[in-house]
């Protein structure tokens, strides 16, 4: 009697144990599919990109001879993008979420309102925000095609996704420390700025980081406001016209010359290697800011 | 200490980012005026000189890579003069000409009665110019042994709309009964404009279950890997991708041609080749020194930079008469509703509609 109950148990615990070693395998695999996706991925650009990058094709302007083609005006031109949009986009949407988090009157109508109006801007299809970006800053605001143009067109694309990640961030820090500190006789103001913010830095950084990235590797909004493809000028100022480093890489990518196909290639290695910068050096920020 | 430290840090980065903000925008109203006053004065001076400036540009993407080689050309020896070319379609083009901020746009198609409409608007007038020759190449898999020549009747009976074509056999009896997969451009480009005029008879009318896409390159990749498909797309694709791909000869009524710069340039290769042009705008070529320069030199040029894009140059004869107009400032168009079957040369003798 007592052998057949341990054994019951036994294949029931087997059976478990099988479950939850299944269970382990799938995630395995789901890491496992991500991990050979990328290699492939940076295989593919690397082979046929890595010999194209050279300090020739980091100095040349584009050039209707593809082994003379260089992608010094993209890269300065996606720098200056992405410089201003984080500079307008990060205090704009860290203030939002604080607004949102911190200062709303809870279960009000018009919060709820904003919030799922926000969520939704999140999923809005990035050529929409270049359509709203050509009208309200190079049509009505008059700033004409220029970098300052597709820098807010970027703010506006991001804006959701930094405010979303921000909120989230600040949520997660405990209510007891927001107590602690009135407790001590802080004042709403002192307590987000000396407690509350310090404690969601790390969180926020990670939502600036994906926010930022997703600006640099977009083309259609630039395109849609009138970035240029070829441009023989560096730009110097925010009211300069610009190209992007997506641009380049679209348009010769479309080229029938296989040495267009190698450029492009190249111009990926490139955005990989300032996309990998700017990543680390938040990293190492945001590691920083843990201790 | 590292905590605080970081804390000033972080604030004041805010206060910066913000003050940033202010005086970028503070500038933009002013950078823009005086830039207007710049464009006037340079009008005083002669071609001569070293010129200075800037030319905007955009279009077509088929004639992007034209207009890219002529600024990347001119650029060589006028540095200071600042070229930003877009290419945001022929329509898209049109436009923002219309509207009058470019000097230049290329298309892959005359001007339609509409967008000289729009441009009377605005007061916008200009100058039309051929600039190069396109053909539309038909391809099949190297594999493909059967299909030599298709009559354009064929062809218009493989794409038109609601089309019964299913297998090879449904084309000619005597080609064998498998299945045709199809490789035809997307419908946003000039490419599939063209080739249902010319092929179907009416623009934008074709069939729609076949792959599609505005990058040629993909179709190129689609019919190399496909024994019994059949695609279409600019004739620069098809020289650059030549020992993946085997080239159908059209026959129009004259028997099949296949289209080479030759039959391109000569217009033996029908109804599958068409011009480029650039459209200037006047105002520019009256104001700006820049524009009128660059303008003389590709007319000047063109023999030798058109091949270079993948395109076909035109007849010697045709930028005499190009250059001609852009001296008498002959403004309109003598390409917008013409007939096929004419010259280009022919063509730009002709009255304009202005």
């Amino acid at each position: 009697m007592n052998f057949l109950l341990l054994r019951r148990l036994r294949t029931r615990a087997n059976r478990r144990w099988v479950k939850d070693k299944m269970f382990e395998f799938l995630c395995q695999l789901s890491v496992l599919l991500a991990v050979v996706i990328l290699i492939s991925l940076l295989w593919s650009v690397f082979s046929t990109g890595f010999g194209r990058v050279s300090s020739q094709f980091l100095t040349s302007f584009p050039s209707r001879i593809p082994q003379n083609a260089g992608v010094k005006a993209a890269i300065l031109g996606s720098l200056w993008v992405v410089g201003i949009t984080a500079v307008v986009a990060i205090p704009i949407g860290v203030a939002a979420a604080v607004y949102l988090e911190e200062y709303k009157i809870r279960d009000s109508k018009l919060t709820d309102f904003i919030q799922i109006n926000i969520s939704n801007l999140a999923g809005v299809p990035s050529i929409v925000y270049g359509l709203l970006g050509l009208e309200l800053f190079v049509r009505l605001a008059g700033l004409g095609r220029s970098i300052l143009a597709g820098s807010l067109t970027m703010t506006l694309l991001i804006l959701p996704m930094v405010i979303i990640v921000s909120q989230e961030a600040l949520k997660a820090v405990p209510r007891t420390i927001r107590e602690a500190s009135y407790g001590l006789g802080a004042t709403r103001w002192q307590t987000i700025r000396y407690q509350v913010l310090p404690s969601a830095l790390p969180g926020i950084m990670t939502g600036i980081i994906l926010s930022l990235s997703r600006a640099i590797g977009e083309s259609a909004p630039l395109i849609t406001i009138g970035a240029v493809t070829y441009i023989s000028s560096i730009p110097e100022g925010v009211n300069d016209r610009f190209t992007v480093l997506p641009i380049q890489i679209f348009d010769w990518s479309s080229r029938p010359q296989k040495g267009f196909q190698d450029a492009a290639a190249g111009a990926i290695v490139v955005l990989l290697a300032i996309l990998l910068v700017m990543n680390s050096l938040a990293i190492i920020l945001r590691a920083r800011a843990r201790r | 200490m590292v905590d605080q430290r970081l804390r000033k840090i972080s604030f004041a980065s805010l206060v910066a980012a913000t003050v940033a903000i202010f005086v970028a925008g503070c500038n933009s109203g002013d950078s823009s005026s005086t830039e207007k006053t710049e464009g006037g004065t340079n009008a005083t001076t002669t071609t001569a000189e070293k010129l200075s400036g800037s030319i905007s540009i955009d279009g077509s993407s088929t004639v992007f890579p034209i207009s890219e080689a002529f600024s990347e050309e001119f650029g060589k020896d006028q540095s200071a003069v600042k070229f930003a070319v877009a290419s945001s379609g022929t329509g898209g083009g049109f436009k923002k000409f219309a509207a009058g901020e470019l000097d230049i746009t290329g298309a892959s198609r005359p001007i339609e009665a509409s967008e000289i409409e729009a441009a009377k608007k605005n007061n916008i007038e200009f100058v039309e110019l051929p600039i190069a020759f396109d053909g539309l190449s038909v391809i099949v898999n190297p594999k493909n042994s059967f299909a030599e020549t298709l009559t354009v009747a064929e062809l218009k009976k493989i794409w038109e709309p609601n089309s019964k074509v299913k297998t090879w056999k449904d084309v000619r009896s005597d080609f064998p009964a498998e299945p045709i997969k199809l490789y035809g451009a997307g419908t946003d480009s000039g490419t599939f404009d063209y080739f249902t005029k010319a092929i179907v008879g009416k623009e934008k009318s074709s069939r729609t279950d076949y792959q599609a896409s505005e990058d040629d390159n993909v179709l190129v990749q689609g019919v190399s890997g496909d024994e019994f498909s059949l695609g279409y797309f600019g004739y620069a694709y098809y020289e650059q991708n030549q020992d993946k791909l085997k080239l159908v000869k059209v026959d129009a009524g004259k028997g099949g041609i296949a289209p080479s710069p030759e039959t391109i340039a000569d217009g033996t290769y029908a109804p599958l080749s068409r011009p480029l042009f650039l459209y200037i705008n006047k105002k520019s070529l009256d104001d700006k020194p820049e524009v009128k320069a660059f303008v003389a030199f590709l007319l000047a040029k063109a023999k030798e930079i058109v091949p270079t894009t993948g395109y076909v140059q035109l007849p010697d004869e045709a930028y005499t008469i190009a250059q001609e107009r852009v001296d008498k400032k002959v403004v309109g168009t003598s390409f917008q509703g013409a007939e096929t079957g004419i010259t280009i040369t022919d063509l730009l003798k002709r009255e304009t509609v202005k």
